[in-house]
């Protein structure tokens, strides 16, 4: 039977890691979204369809939150009492800030650039290594499992934020030059 | 979400875009930032002997709110000692600019630059 009270890894029936098999996570989230079937439920009473509803809206919001490795990161920080999801007032680190404001300046002037092609392609790829750094230095902390090391993965998961923001801006920018 | 008419014209017409040279002692630079929405905003300003500031610049990527937060912070500050400039209130940002609830945090983003932009300062008159 299904718990909506399990977290997202246990209701998936998966290990709760940040390095998720995603292929898992598809498996069984499939599996469960073919029980959880509209039609199969059809039969039964009210309160049962009712349950139903609430088991897929929690199976949708818990492959959304897995999926993606920056949500993910917040949600096990979030299982273990750090919660980054809402948080507005946080010190950061100036050197990192003075980074995220030179790569924004470098996104602003691809547009008149000589190959703006090129230069996205750059900065896409800067932006993607950092990502994948960060992805890492979090594992590790994580994977320390003590206050302290909480507390840094957090500083992680906030330099995440800051570097899937310019992700998706690069991808605007990309649609906004070449798609036409 | 609609914005207000202060926040579109400063958003449209931000004041006092740009930057200036961070290594000089007379520049105070306040870099900050906020994670939930990956805004980063930049505040300088340029400081007379007498402790008065003559100028500011700012350079922010973010929303409209968080825009026209820092431009008006730019705006007022110019004229004010440290002193005054340091006890500016998210509060007075929010209602000028008529702030939702859930952009208030721009306003403070911009009150945290302008802190950072007097602490640099000092710090740098400090170690002269």
């Amino acid at each position: 039977m299904m718990d909506i009270t399990q977290n997202y890894f246990e209701f998936l029936a998966l290990p709760v890691t940040y390095q998720l098999d995603l292929q898992a996570l598809s498996e069984r989230s499939r599996e469960l979204q073919k029980t959880l079937h509209p039609d199969r439920f059809s039969h039964l009473s009210d309160r049962e369809r009712r349950l139903s509803v609430q088991y897929t809206a929690y199976l949708n919001e818990a492959v959304a939150t897995l999926k993606h490795p920056l949500s993910r990161a917040q949600y096990l920080l979030k299982l273990k009492g750090l919660d980054t999801f809402s948080e507005s007032q946080v010190q950061l680190d100036p050197m990192f800030l003075i980074q995220q404001m030179e790569l924004r300046e470098s996104l602003e002037d691809i547009a008149s650039a000589a190959d703006p092609e090129a230069e996205l392609e750059q900065l896409r790829q800067t932006v993607e290594q950092e990502m994948k750094s960060l992805r890492e230095q979090f594992d590790r902390y994580y994977q320390q499992s003590t206050p302290s090391a909480y507390e840094a993965a957090a500083v992680c998961v906030r330099k995440m934020q800051f570097i899937d923001k310019l992700g998706r801006e690069i991808e605007v920018l990309e649609d906004q030059l070449f798609d036409e | 979400m609609a914005y207000s008419e202060q926040v579109i014209d400063h958003y449209e017409n931000p004041r006092n875009v740009g930057k200036m040279n961070d290594q000089d002692d007379n520049i105070g630079t306040g870099m900050v930032g906020a994670p939930a929405c990956g805004d980063v905003m930049r505040l300088q300003i340029k400081v007379s002997d007498d402790g008065v500031i003559e100028d500011a610049k700012f350079k922010t990527y973010g929303c409209g709110s968080a825009i026209a937060s820092s431009s008006l912070v730019t705006e007022w500050v110019k004229g004010m000692t440290l002193d005054q400039a340091q006890e500016l209130k998210n509060t007075t940002i929010a209602e000028e600019l008529a702030l939702p609830p859930v952009k208030i945090h721009c306003s403070v983003l911009a009150e945290d630059a302008i802190k950072a932009a007097v602490a640099d300062y000092k710090e740098k008159q400090a170690k002269k």
